[in-house]
């Protein structure tokens, strides 16, 4: 072994262990302790009971369901909001402010919103000024949908963003030139082009959406159940892991799912920032 | 394969590197930058009044390092695994029974101790610690209804049964904790709240699916703010959660239903990870002395289970029903008990169903 051939492999070393201290290993205890059961044997039973149990059945779509509303509205204000900073002058800058909430903290944002949104907050009296007020706004689907929305808007339009900016203008001009409507150009030039970002965005915004469960307490008062409120029971107040580990172990193959319906052509499409 | 082998020898190398600081730091932490004067207390968060830790120092000489939990479980885990070195700490009545089981707990050395008869006897000796053999209660209280006079006619809201009435709809708010709000239920049926039969677990929990209309949310310690801003008019909670609520809103009212309720303790014990017995026994008979107990039960809002203490607490504090209730409701109020793994599990199952349930 040549002395080159010693050191190419040394970079490796300190990725290799992050990824397989923080990567593989959690992952694999997660799976191993799915087939735990209370007594620390091995056991098929959590897999039977998740399928078996319409509450996790019912929790699982539940999931799914707020997690692609919370996507699609984020996509909905994210890629306009992304195709007028891509025009404007200062760009970066905008672009800065609209990265700027990522900054702090999620609690502290929720906190905010309930301040924002409660009987005595900001909201309700504006509302009282016109006479249609105190109104319940906390404690909703639309303030659960709203909040989330909000709080992953800038997962979404920074990738979009990228992609914008890897399409040339001269696309864009060609396709006019070519006679193509404004409409036209949009939908068989920019959208196909920037698919990739918007696939990106989706993975960034969907996945993390599926766990939500700081969310559906504080903004939803837990009229809004998903399966991160039912991993947080089972891991701080049952003590079954091995049933939290379950639905830890579905969640992850979901987010395989996703990966693979969402990620298959990128390679085709070139890079995504 | 050199690969491989290097990797190995590698992950073995940081491995061997951790324990090794892992073990220096416990050395140091039990040897103690001041020697044997130190106590390590294990507390829940803002649950002691600081001067009084002060005070301590100041008597005996002995520092006190305080590290707080915000749940018996979290605090169970920590203990069980080892690695720390907390001399005393302060578990719930149930959590005490299931850290007894564990092993995980000393017994009390009662010669060394004065003023265990400062207590009152009906809040001694109970099933979770016979005769005290491990642990001294610290404080006590009750699970109960917080409700608002601007909305409930003050006075008029006395029983669990009269939460599912219509004209509180979408008034409710209920603590996120299943043995509590499961709890309720089997008291409003006349069951136990420590049933282990799964017909009465059921039946609170269609009763509590009848309950949905009227409950606004289901949330944690937000409750406390929630309710001092009049958000909602009733909640279900604890008596030291209320009392804290009615410190900042003067139309709250706190209530035990008569019929039965959940009477808790917090007390204090000696984990198997305990160094400085000279220093525990120190503070344990330093928070017994009556003064200093009235002292903390001031600060911390809680009833104090010591009785010459409360009586040098003012009339408003140690007369008030809500918080000391009377002889009738007393016998009315029931422990929770450890259950086994699998109950626990039944319960938060049944409770999750509610909670699907609320929407």
């Amino acid at each position: 072994m040549t002395q080159r051939h010693f050191t190419s492999w040394t970079y490796y070393v300190p990725y290799g262990l992050w990824v397989g201290l923080f990567v593989i290993a959690p992952v694999g205890l997660i799976i191993y302790q799915s087939f735990l059961d209370l007594h620390h044997h091995f056991t098929l039973a959590n897999y039977q009971a998740y399928f078996e149990s319409g509450t996790y059945l019912m929790m699982t779509v539940n999931s799914i369901w707020w997690a692609f509303l919370i996507t699609l509205f984020t996509l909905l204000i994210s890629y306009p909001a992304a195709y007028y900073i891509h025009q404007l002058k200062h760009r970066q800058l905008w672009l800065l402010l609209t990265i700027l909430p990522t900054w702090i903290n999620l609690l502290l944002k929720a906190y905010a919103f309930i301040g924002i949104f409660s009987q005595a907050g900001v909201v309700n009296q504006f509302l009282s000024l016109f006479g249609i007020g105190p109104q319940q706004i906390l404690f909703t689907n639309f303030s659960f949908v709203f909040v989330a929305t909000y709080i992953q808007i800038p997962f979404m339009i920074l990738p979009i963003y990228n992609a914008l900016d890897d399409l040339s203008g001269s696309y864009i001009n060609a396709s006019h030139d070519l006679g193509a409507t404004n409409w036209q150009t949009f939908s068989k030039v920019v959208w196909p082009l920037t698919l990739p970002g918007v696939k990106a965005g989706v993975q960034a915004v969907f996945i993390p959406s599926l766990s939500l469960f700081m969310l559906t307490r504080l903004i939803g008062g837990n009229k809004v159940i998903t399966l991160g409120t039912a991993i947080e029971e089972h891991f701080l107040t049952t003590m079954n892991w091995g049933m939290g580990s379950t639905i830890g172990v579905v969640l992850i193959v979901a987010m395989v799912l996703i990966m693979i319906i969402t990620g298959e052509r990128r390679q085709d499409r070139g890079r995504v920032r | 394969m050199k690969k491989l082998l290097a990797v190995i020898i590698s992950l073995l190398a940081i491995c061997g590197l951790l324990a090794f600081s892992a073990n220096r730091l416990i050395a140091s932490d039990s040897g103690g930058s001041n020697g044997n004067k130190v106590l390590n207390l294990y507390n829940w968060g803002d649950y002691i009044d600081p001067n009084l830790i002060q005070k301590f120092q100041q008597q005996t000489g002995y520092h006190v390092n305080i590290e707080t939990f915000d749940s018996n479980e979290a605090m169970f885990t920590k203990i069980k695994q080892g690695g720390t070195s907390y001399d005393l700490t302060v578990p719930s009545d149930y959590m005490i029974e299931k850290m007894r089981a564990a092993h995980l707990l000393l017994p009390l050395d009662k010669s060394r101790l004065s003023g265990l008869s400062n207590n009152d006897p009906r809040l001694m000796n109970l099933a979770f610690d016979p005769h005290n053999r491990y642990s001294i209660p610290y404080f006590w209280g009750t699970l109960g209804i917080i409700y608002n006079d601007q909305i409930v006619k003050p006075g008029s809201l006395k029983h669990w049964q009269q939460l599912w009435s219509p004209k509180y709809r979408n008034q409710i708010m209920l603590v996120d904790s299943a043995r509590d709000i499961l709890g309720f239920a089997l008291a409003s049926n006349g069951d136990s709240m420590n049933t282990t039969n799964l017909h009465q677990l059921t039946d609170a929990k269609n009763k509590l699916n009848q309950l949905s209309p009227n409950v606004k949310a289901i949330v944690a310690d937000e409750i406390k703010m929630y309710m001092a801003e009049n958000e909602a008019g009733i909640a279900v909670d604890w008596s030291g959660e209320a009392s804290e609520m009615m410190a900042n809103n003067s139309h709250l009212h706190y209530v035990v239903p008569s019929e039965g309720s959940n009477l808790w303790f917090d007390n204090l014990v000696i984990p198997k990870t305990a160094k400085h017995f000279d220093a525990i026994y120190a503070f344990l008979n330093f928070m017994m002395q009556p003064k200093n107990a009235a002292q903390n039960a001031k600060y911390v809002g809680y009833a104090t289970p010591n009785q010459r203490a409360k009586a040098l607490l003012p009339k408003r504090i140690s007369g008030d029903r809500q918080f000391y209730p009377d002889a009738k409701t007393m016998s009315h109020l029931q422990i929770y008990q450890n259950l086994s793994p699998e109950l626990v599990g039944q319960y938060n199952d049944l409770y999750l169903e509610f909670k699907m349930h609320h929407r």
